[in-house]
């Protein structure tokens, strides 16, 4: 009898969860489909592309060629000859110097080096000064927040327009005292800046609402105690906020740092790599290869060297969250 | 949840102190916001002046006479309004399928069992993790062969299909309790009854921001439609704005009067919604 019901109820379980996947599947069909043709199937096309020489024709024209893209990219013949005539360092400098990858990955670092902690500054000093009481603090933040929503195109080029000869940065400038007139995404350094400026204008406002979220978690009672311990302002803030802002500020420096790695509208609207290839980033390079050379191999392995980039600091997240998460 | 609210606190009666200390926060705060606008007003101020004004030495912020009229010249040298209406076509469509298919995906991921959601959902993560530049090249030769380069259809598949919104969705449906969905499923409601009854009633505040990202990020993208459009009849507002500028490239103050109706319509939507938006980053942390 207790057989006969076990085994009635496990024919029953069996039935149940077939109908109840076959539910889950109809909920996910309409999305998991879409997302399969168009996200899924291209990555795991993304790594076999690298792999082979295409130029974009009909597909028998793609060609199996192993490593040669990544060599190709790597310029490893030339910089292994570099290397072994006068050495290691020498090598090094050809690469980062004369390789577009090298030069690609150089320029890209740095904006990121630069631009992270500057943002991170600017988002801090926004919402510290908006935690404060200050009279209309709901609309300056959308004030600051604005320039996130604002389409890329239209800030770049009015930006470019103001960092020009006799635009209003400029003259500001000199009648600070400063000698520089030029056209700032013209000038080989000054175009660099130039983009750095936008990114942190642009973003500032986003992780300050991060941030001020953040704030309203700190307790009060921290500043309590630090007032009646005798700190002052500046010590309350290197001691109390900071320490209690940490997992914000790993959260947002990951978020901006991928960001970073995938710069590619700003390049492309003010300066399009130049002048030279002073501000070529990773992601120009890749569209430059695809797009508009149509190198579909090389294209991919250079795609897989972001790819890399963008896994590595995935990693670092992963593998220190719980340690900035819980402190 | 940490609610956001930029409300200001309570303070006793002001000392001399603390007044000098508040008239350098606004200085502060004057001076952050001269930063963040400047932009927008030398724009709006360029867009109203003549081509040889933009760039006059000293230069003038509020210009000499009003030319509005060049707001009504861009219409005539640039079909602004089939761009208007491709994007609006692009980010309505994408906007709405996205909404639509990643909360109901999200509602199996979230609150039914069934074999292999662990792995789905994995291959979902996984995908969030790569950029979309690393795979773009692909996914456009397989758009290519299926005949659906240089049409806005191709925008709007690439987009509607993101591991993001169903992320999004799922972990706020992860908050609602399941007790909710058992009892609605004992009163005999089925699971399409459950999430279209239950589900996307308590999701407002989830689908408001996910709709507000999305229609941003459709509005503003600009490497989706560079690569995919090519055409003047399909070019949405941004590409159509850059092909603008290529081609008038000394014609500032046009330039200008054309980026400042581009931003128009975001501009409105972010101010009637932009309640929302702040506060779901503010909750979820995300980026759109």
């Amino acid at each position: 009898m207790t057989q006969v019901s076990a085994d009635r109820r496990k024919f029953r379980m069996g039935r149940l969860e077939r109908k109840n996947t076959l539910i889950a599947y109809t909920f996910l069909a309409p999305n998991f489909i879409g997302f399969a043709v168009f996200t899924l199937i291209p990555v795991v096309l993304s790594i076999v592309m690298s792999f082979t020489e295409w130029k974009g024709g009909d597909l028998t024209s793609m060609q199996w060629v192993g490593l040669n893209n990544y060599a190709e990219i790597f310029k490893t013949a030339k910089v292994g000859t570099e290397m072994a005539n006068k050495g290691f360092f020498a090598g090094l400098s050809y690469f980062f110097n004369k390789v577009d990858l090298g030069i690609s990955l150089k320029n890209t670092i740095f904006y990121t080096v630069v631009t992270v902690p500057l943002t991170l500054v600017c988002s801090i000093a926004l919402a510290m000064v908006l935690n404060h009481a200050v009279k209309g603090a709901v609309a300056f933040r959308a004030v600051f927040f604005f320039p996130y929503v604002a389409s890329m195109v239209a800030i770049c080029v009015c930006w470019n327009f103001m960092l020009m000869k006799n635009g209003p940065v400029n003259q500001i400038l000199m009648a600070f005292g400063s000698k520089f007139n030029k056209s700032w995404t013209a000038d080989s350094t000054m175009a660099m800046w130039a983009i750095i400026l936008v990114s942190v204008w642009r973003s500032m406002g986003y992780y300050m609402v991060i941030y001020l979220a953040a704030l309203q978690g700190v307790p009060r009672e921290l500043y309590e105690a630090a007032t009646v311990d005798g700190a002052n302002k500046w010590q309350q803030f290197t001691h109390v906020t900071l320490p209690q802002l940490r997992p914000t500020t790993f959260f947002a420096s990951i978020m901006l740092i991928i960001g970073c790695f995938k710069i590619y509208d700003t390049v492309a609207i003010m300066t399009n790599g130049g002048p030279g290839r002073a501000t070529k980033m990773l992601v120009l390079y890749i569209y430059n290869e695809a797009f508009v050379n149509f190198n579909y191999g090389l294209a991919s392995a250079i795609a897989m060297v972001l790819l890399v980039l963008v896994l590595l600091v995935t990693i670092v997240q992963f593998s220190m969250e719980d340690k900035y998460a819980n402190s | 949840m940490t609610a956001i609210s930029a409300k200001p606190r309570q303070h006793a009666p002001m000392k001399p102190g603390r007044v000098i200390g508040r008239t350098i926060l606004y200085l502060v705060l004057i001076l952050l916001t001269v930063f963040t606008l400047i932009p927008f007003f030398w724009m709006l101020s360029a867009s109203l002046k003549l081509d040889r004004e933009v760039f006059s030495f000293p230069m003038r912020w509020i210009p000499e006479t009003f030319h509005w009229e060049n707001y009504s010249l861009i219409w005539t040298k640039v079909p602004m309004l089939t761009y208007f209406k491709n994007t609006a076509i692009i980010a309505i469509a994408v906007t709405f399928i996205q909404t639509l298919t990643s909360s109901f995906a999200a509602y199996a991921f979230a609150k039914l069992n069934f074999r292999g959601r662990n792995f789905l959902f994995l291959a979902y993560i996984g995908t969030i993790a790569v950029p979309w530049q690393a795979y773009m090249l692909p996914q456009f030769v397989l758009m290519r062969s299926m005949g659906l380069y240089d049409r806005l259809l191709a925008m709007i598949v690439l987009q509607s299909f993101s591991a993001f919104g169903v992320f999004l969705m799922r972990q706020f449906y992860q908050g609602i309790p399941t007790d909710l969905c058992e009892a609605a499923r004992i009163d005999g409601l089925s699971e399409y009854g459950i999430w279209l009854r239950i589900m996307l009633p308590l999701s407002k505040a989830a689908i408001a921001t996910l709709v507000i990202f999305t229609f941003i990020g459709t509005w503003n993208d600009y490497m989706g439609p560079m690569i995919y459009l090519t055409r003047d009849v399909n070019k949405t507002i941004q590409v159509g704005l850059r092909r603008f500028i290529q081609e008038n490239s000394s014609d500032y103050h046009l330039i200008m009067a054309a980026s400042v109706t581009s931003l128009v319509p975001v501009t409105i939507v972010f101010l009637a919604l932009q309640r929302y938006f702040i506060e779901g980053i503010a909750t979820s942390g995300l980026k759109g």
